[in-house]
C-alpha cells in the first residue's frame, strides 16, 4: 500500500470513528431529550401531548411522598457508595497484589453479585434479614427492615462492581513506580498514598460512579429489603406506573438529571487545577 | 475445577498476581513474604467478611430453598427435601425460555460490541481532558430514572411516535418496532451499552500504542495491525464488556416486558414470576442456583483460557 | 407466625450457622412474634402510636393522610407496593412490621389461611355500618372477621367505539378469543399480563364459572382455557397490566383487556370518552375488591382501627373514590361522590351486568397450573 493510500485510509477511518461517535451520542441522548420535553407536558398522561406547562414540577416538589422517597434514595445511594467504594477497592487491591488464605474463594465470590438475577438477590436478602432478625430478637433488640437494610443490600452488590472496575485498572499497573518508591525507603503506607492511590484514582472514581448509578436505579432489591417508610424513588416510580405514567415522573427525572450534571460540572471545575495528566 | 487447576500449574500461576514461592528464600525474604501475606489478609478481610455475611450466607439460604417444597398457599416448607424444582428445569418449555433469552442476550452483546468498540477507540484517542468530559457525557443519560427512560424509548418507537412518523415522511410507510423482539434488543443495547464502553475504554486507554506503531513500522497494514495487535491487547476489556452486557441482558425483564410486550416469556420474567405471582420460591431458587453455577463455570473456563493466552502470546504483560 | 415448620427447621440449621447461643434459639422457636396486640381495648378513634400503612401505589388521596394526621396527632409511615404478592412476602417475613395493609379478595383468604391477619374489633369501627350490606360475609372471609372493603372494581374489555361497532355493537370475549371476530377489529389487541385474570377471561368465554371451576378443582377446564390462550397468543399485540389504558387511548391497540379503574383514569384524563368505552362482555367478567386488614404482628393496632374508621367516614370514603376512580363499598359516601363517577357504567355497572361478575377465588395448588397456562401460551 502506498503512503498516500494509507493516509487516505487513515483519514476515512477517522471519519468513520467520528461518525460512529456522533451516532452513539445521538442514540444515547434522543430518549433523554424526549424525557425532558415531556416533563413539560400539561397532560395527565405522559405520552399524550396537551400543551406546554411546568405544573408537574410543582406537583413533584409538592408531593411529600416523592420528597421522602428522594431523601431515602439519596441516603442509601451516598452511604452505600462510600462504604462499597472503600471495601471494594480494598478487595481489588488484595486480590491483585497479595496472596492470602481464601484468596481463590474470594476471587470467585466477588463476581457473583454481578451475575445473580436481581430478584434472587432481593428474595435471598429478605429471607436472610428475616432469619437474622429472629436470631437477634432473642437477645433483646427487635430489628425491622428499613433504610439501613436497603443500604446494607446495596453495599452487597456494589462492592463487586467497584472491585471489578478497580481491578481492571490495577491489572496493568506499572509496578516499577511502587518499587522505586520502596527503594527510596518510603513506608508501605506512604507508597500507597503517594504512588498507588493517585495512579488507581480514576479506577476508583469510575467504580464509585458506577455504584452510585446502580444504587440510584435499583428497584427490585430495594422493594424487597425496605420496610415502613423506606420507599426509594425508583420503587415509588415503579409502583406508580401501575396507575399510569404521568409527566410528574419525567419532572422528577429531569430534576435528578439537572442535579447530577451540576454536581459533575462542579467537581470537574474543582479538579482542573490539579489535573496534570501523567 | 481444582483438579484441573493442579494439572496445569503454569496456567494457574500466571493468573495469580502475587509472587510465587521460589524454592529457596533468605530469612529476610521469608519474613517479608509473611508480612505481605498478613497485609493481604488485613486488606481483604472487611470486604470479604461483608460479602460472607450479606451475600454468601443469603445465597446459602436460597440454595437450601431450591430443595424445599411449595405449600398450597405458596409458602416454602423446609421439610421434605427433594429435587423436583431441578427436574422441572429440564422441561421443554423452560429450556425454550432459556434458549430464547440467551439468543436475545447474544444479539445484544454483539451489537453492543460492534458499536462500542469504535466508540471507545475514538474516546481513548482524544486528548486527555476531552476524554474525561466525553466519558461523563456517556454516563449522564443514566442518571435519570431507568423506567422513565424506557418509557421515553417506548414513545419513540410507538406506532404513532416520531420514528414511525419519520419513516412515513420519507415514504417508507408507518411501521411498528414496539412490541417486537427488535424493540427488546434496541432497549437492551441502550441500557447496557455503557457496560461495554467502560471496560473497552479502560483497556484502550491504558494500551501501549507504541506496539501498534511498531507493527505499522514493520509494514503491517492498518487493518492487520488492528487485528494482530490492538484487539489482542484489549482482549481483557472485550471479555469484561461482553460479560457485563450478556449477563444482565440474559436476566433482564423490565425492558422485555415494557418494550417487547411480554408475548414471549424470557428467563428473567420467569424467575421473577416464581418469586412473585406464582409464589413458587423453590423453582425460582433452583433456576437462580443454576444461573450462578453456569457463570462460575464460565468464569473458570475464561480464567484458564486467558491464562493460556497470556502464556502463549506473552504480549499483555 | 411464619409457618412453624419453617421456623423450627431454620432454628436447627442456625445452630451451626451462628455459633452463638443455642439456648436462646429455643426461646426464639417458642416465643416467635408474640406482640401483645389486643384489639379489644381500642376505643373508636383511639391511637397508640405512629401508623405504618402499607398500600398500593397511587391508591390514596394524600389530603386524607394529612387530615388523619391532623385529627389524631400521630404521623403516618406510608409505604407502597405494586403487587399483593410483594406485600405478602414482606408481611410473612415478619422482618417488616406494618399496622395496616390493603390485600385484594383472594389474598385475604390466603392470609387468613396463613394466620397472618388479626381479627378486627368492630366496637372500634362505628363507621363500619356505612358499608353496603352487599359486602357482608364474602366468600374470602365468610365470617367477616378480618377485613373491611376499601375499593372495588371489575375486569373487562376497553375498546374503541369503532371496534365495538365492527363486532356488532355487543361486547364479548370473542373479540379476543375468536379468530373471526378478532379479525373484524381494525387495530391491535392486548391482554392483562396476569395469569389468573387471563385464564379467568378464557374460562368465561368458554362458558365456565370461575368459582365452580376452581372450587371443584376442574383441571381440564383450566387446561382448555390454557389451550385457548395459546391459540390466541399470536393474535395479540402484547400482554400488559400497566399501560393498557394509555395504549388504548394512544391507538397502539383498539381492544384491551384490563381493570375498570385503569381505563377510567385514562379516559377521563384525556377526554377519550367520546371515542372509547369500557365494557363487561356478555359472557360475564371478573370483579374484585381491595380491603383494609391488620397484620397479626402489627404494633399499633388501635391506630390501625382509627385509620380504618376514618376512611369509612362518608365524606372520606367519597374522597377516596373521587381520587382513584374505583367503586366505593361505602353506601353513605354516595352523595359525595362525583356524578361523572356515579353515572359511569364502567365504574358502577347496572345490576344486570353486575350479576355476571365473579370474584376469582384463592386457588391453592391450582394456582401453579394457572400460572403454567400463561407460561405455555407465551412459549
Amino acid at each position: 500500500m502506498s503512503n498516500l493510500g494509507t493516509a487516505g485510509a487513515k483519514r476515512s477511518a477517522t471519519h468513520l470513528l467520528k461518525a460512529n461517535a456522533w451516532f452513539v451520542f445521538a442514540f444515547l441522548y434522543v430518549p433523554i431529550v424526549v424525557l425532558v420535553v415531556f416533563s413539560f407536558n400539561d397532560s395527565e398522561r405522559v405520552n399524550v401531548w396537551q400543551g406546554l406547562s411546568a405544573r408537574w414540577y410543582g406537583e413533584a416538589l409538592g408531593n411529600t411522598q416523592v420528597i421522602s422517597a428522594l431523601r431515602v434514595s439519596l441516603i442509601v445511594a451516598i452511604s452505600s457508595t462510600i462504604v462499597s467504594t472503600v471495601l471494594g477497592t480494598a478487595v481489588a487491591l488484595a486480590l491483585d497484589r497479595y496472596r492470602f488464605k481464601g484468596r481463590r474463594a474470594l476471587d470467585g465470590t466477588v463476581y457473583l453479585p454481578i451475575v445473580i438475577p436481581d430478584i434472587t438477590m432481593a428474595v435471598m436478602l429478605l429471607v436472610f434479614f428475616a432469619e437474622a432478625f429472629k436470631l437477634i430478637d432473642t437477645f433483646g433488640p427487635r430489628l425491622t427492615l428499613g433504610v439501613t437494610t436497603v443500604a446494607l443490600s446495596h453495599i452487597a452488590f456494589n462492592i463487586s462492581f467497584v472491585a471489578v472496575v478497580v481491578r481492571a485498572r490495577l491489572d496493568q499497573f506499572d509496578r516499577t513506580l511502587e518499587e522505586a518508591a520502596r527503594d527510596l525507603y518510603a513506608t508501605p503506607w506512604r507508597t500507597f498514598r503517594r504512588v498507588t492511590l493517585p495512579l488507581i484514582a480514576p479506577g476508583i472514581a469510575a467504580g464509585a460512579l458506577l455504584a452510585l448509578t446502580l444504587s440510584l436505579d435499583d428497584v427490585v432489591i430495594s422493594a424487597f429489603t425496605a420496610g415502613p417508610g423506606a420507599t426509594t424513588l425508583p420503587v415509588y416510580v415503579f409502583s406508580t406506573i401501575r396507575q399510569g405514567v404521568t409527566p410528574e415522573l419525567n419532572a422528577i427525572s429531569t430534576l435528578m438529571l439537572a442535579a447530577s450534571i451540576t454536581l459533575v460540572v462542579a467537581s470537574l471545575a474543582l479538579q482542573r487545577p490539579r489535573s496534570t495528566t501523567p | 475445577m481444582s483438579s484441573l487447576r493442579r494439572a496445569k500449574p503454569a496456567a494457574a500461576q500466571s493468573t495469580d498476581a502475587g509472587p510465587d514461592t521460589p524454592p529457596s528464600l533468605t530469612p529476610a525474604e521469608l519474613a517479608a513474604q509473611r508480612r505481605k501475606r498478613r497485609t493481604g489478609t488485613l486488606i481483604a478481610t472487611p470486604g470479604a467478611l461483608y460479602l460472607l455475611i450479606f451475600f454468601v450466607v443469603p445465597l446459602g439460604l436460597i440454595t437450601v430453598y431450591s430443595f424445599a417444597t411449595r405449600t398450597s398457599t405458596g409458602r416454602t416448607s423446609l421439610s421434605g427435601w427433594n429435587l423436583n424444582s431441578y427436574e422441572r428445569i429440564a422441561d421443554d418449555v423452560i429450556l425454550g425460555i432459556i434458549a430464547r433469552s440467551a439468543w436475545l442476550a447474544f444479539l445484544t452483546t454483539v451489537l453492543c460490541l460492534l458499536v462500542a468498540y469504535p466508540f471507545a477507540y475514538y474516546l481513548a484517542t482524544r486528548p486527555a481532558r476531552l476524554r474525561a468530559r466525553l466519558l461523563v457525557l456517556v454516563m449522564i443519560p443514566f442518571w435519570t430514572n431507568g423506567l422513565v427512560r424506557i418509557f421515553a424509548i417506548r414513545f419513540l418507537l410507538g406506532s404513532n411516535g416520531p420514528a414511525s412518523a419519520l419513516s412515513e415522511a420519507m415514504g417508507f410507510g408507518t411501521f411498528r418496532i414496539l412490541f417486537t423482539p427488535t424493540a427488546v434488543v434496541l432497549g437492551m443495547v441502550y441500557g447496557f451499552l455503557t457496560f461495554m464502553v467502560l471496560p473497552l475504554y479502560v483497556a484502550l486507554e491504558r494500551m501501549d500504542w507504541r506496539l501498534v506503531e511498531a507493527a505499522r513500522d514493520l509494514y503491517a497494514s492498518g487493518a492487520k495491525a488492528f487485528w494482530r495487535v490492538t484487539v489482542p491487547l484489549t482482549r481483557s476489556g472485550i471479555v469484561a464488556g461482553c460479560v457485563l452486557v450478556f449477563v444482565p441482558s440474559f436476566g433482564s425483564y423490565v425492558v422485555p416486558e415494557i418494550l417487547g410486550g411480554a408475548k414471549t416469556l424470557l428467563i428473567g420474567s420467569y424467575v421473577a414470576r416464581q418469586f412473585q405471582a406464582a409464589r413458587n420460591w423453590p423453582l425460582g431458587a433452583a433456576l437462580s442456583v443454576l444461573v450462578i453455577v453456569a457463570m462460575l463455570v464460565a468464569v473458570a473456563i475464561n480464567q484458564r483460557n486467558s491464562a493460556n493466552a497470556e502464556r502463549t502470546q506473552g504480549v499483555t504483560r | 407466625m411464619i409457618s412453624l415448620a419453617k421456623t423450627a427447621s431454620w432454628t436447627r440449621r442456625a445452630r451451626w450457622l451462628a455459633l452463638a447461643a443455642a439456648a436462646a434459639l429455643l426461646v426464639s422457636a417458642c416465643g416467635g412474634g408474640g406482640s401483645d396486640n389486643a384489639a379489644d381495648d381500642c376505643e373508636p378513634g383511639e391511637t397508640d402510636g405512629d401508623l405504618a400503612f402499607y398500600n398500593w401505589a397511587d391508591y390514596m388521596d394524600e389530603e386524607l393522610l394529612l387530615a388523619f394526621e391532623e385529627e389524631t396527632g400521630i404521623s403516618i409511615d406510608y409505604t407502597v407496593y405494586e403487587s399483593n404478592e410483594q406485600m405478602l412476602s414482606q408481611v410473612e417475613s415478619e422482618a417488616a412490621i406494618y399496622d395496616l395493609v390493603v390485600p385484594s379478595d383472594y389474598m385475604v383468604a390466603l392470609m387468613i389461611e396463613e394466620d397472618l391477619l388479626l381479627p378486627l374489633n368492630y366496637d372500634a369501627l362505628p363507621n363500619f355500618s356505612n358499608i353496603d350490606d352487599a359486602w357482608d360475609n364474602p366468600p374470602f372471609d365468610p365470617e367477616h372477621r378480618y377485613h373491611v372493603a376499601y375499593q372495588w372494581g371489575t375486569t373487562g374489555i376497553g375498546m374503541t367505539y369503532d371496534a365495538l361497532d365492527a363486532i356488532g355493537g355487543e361486547s364479548s370475549w370473542a373479540v379476543i378469543f375468536d379468530a373471526d371476530t378478532a379479525a373484524q377489529v381494525p387495530g391491535g389487541i392486548s391482554m392483562l399480563d396476569d395469569a389468573p385474570e387471563a385464564v379467568s377471561a378464557a374460562l368465561k368465554y368458554l362458558g365456565y364459572s370461575i368459582t365452580e371451576t376452581i372450587e371443584s378443582g376442574n383441571e381440564d377446564a383450566i387446561r382448555e382455557a390454557g389451550a385457548l390462550l395459546k391459540a390466541t397468543n399470536d393474535r395479540l399485540v402484547k400482554y400488559d397490566s400497566v399501560t393498557y389504558g394509555d395504549d388504548l387511548v394512544n391507538g397502539e391497540v383498539d381492544v384491551a383487556h384490563g381493570w375498570s379503574g385503569g381505563f377510567a383514569q385514562a379516559f377521563f384524563e384525556t377526554d377519550a370518552y367520546e371515542t372509547h368505552v369500557y365494557t363487561i362482555p356478555v359472557e360475564g367478567g371478573v370483579r374484585w375488591v381491595d380491603t383494609m386488614a391488620i397484620p397479626h404482628n402489627a404494633d399499633n393496632v388501635c391506630s390501625a382501627h382509627a385509620m380504618i374508621n376514618f376512611l369509612l367516614d362518608a365524606e372520606n370514603g367519597a374522597a377516596l373514590t373521587n381520587y382513584t376512580y374505583y367503586g366505593s363499598p361505602n353506601e353513605a359516601s354516595t352523595p359525595y361522590i362525583l356524578d361523572e363517577i356515579l353515572e359511569d357504567p364502567g365504574i358502577y355497572p347496572p345490576p344486570d351486568v353486575y350479576e355476571r361478575l365473579e370474584l376469582i377465588p384463592q386457588m391453592g395448588d391450582l394456582g401453579l397450573i394457572v400460572q403454567d397456562m400463561l407460561t405455555e401460551a407465551k412459549s
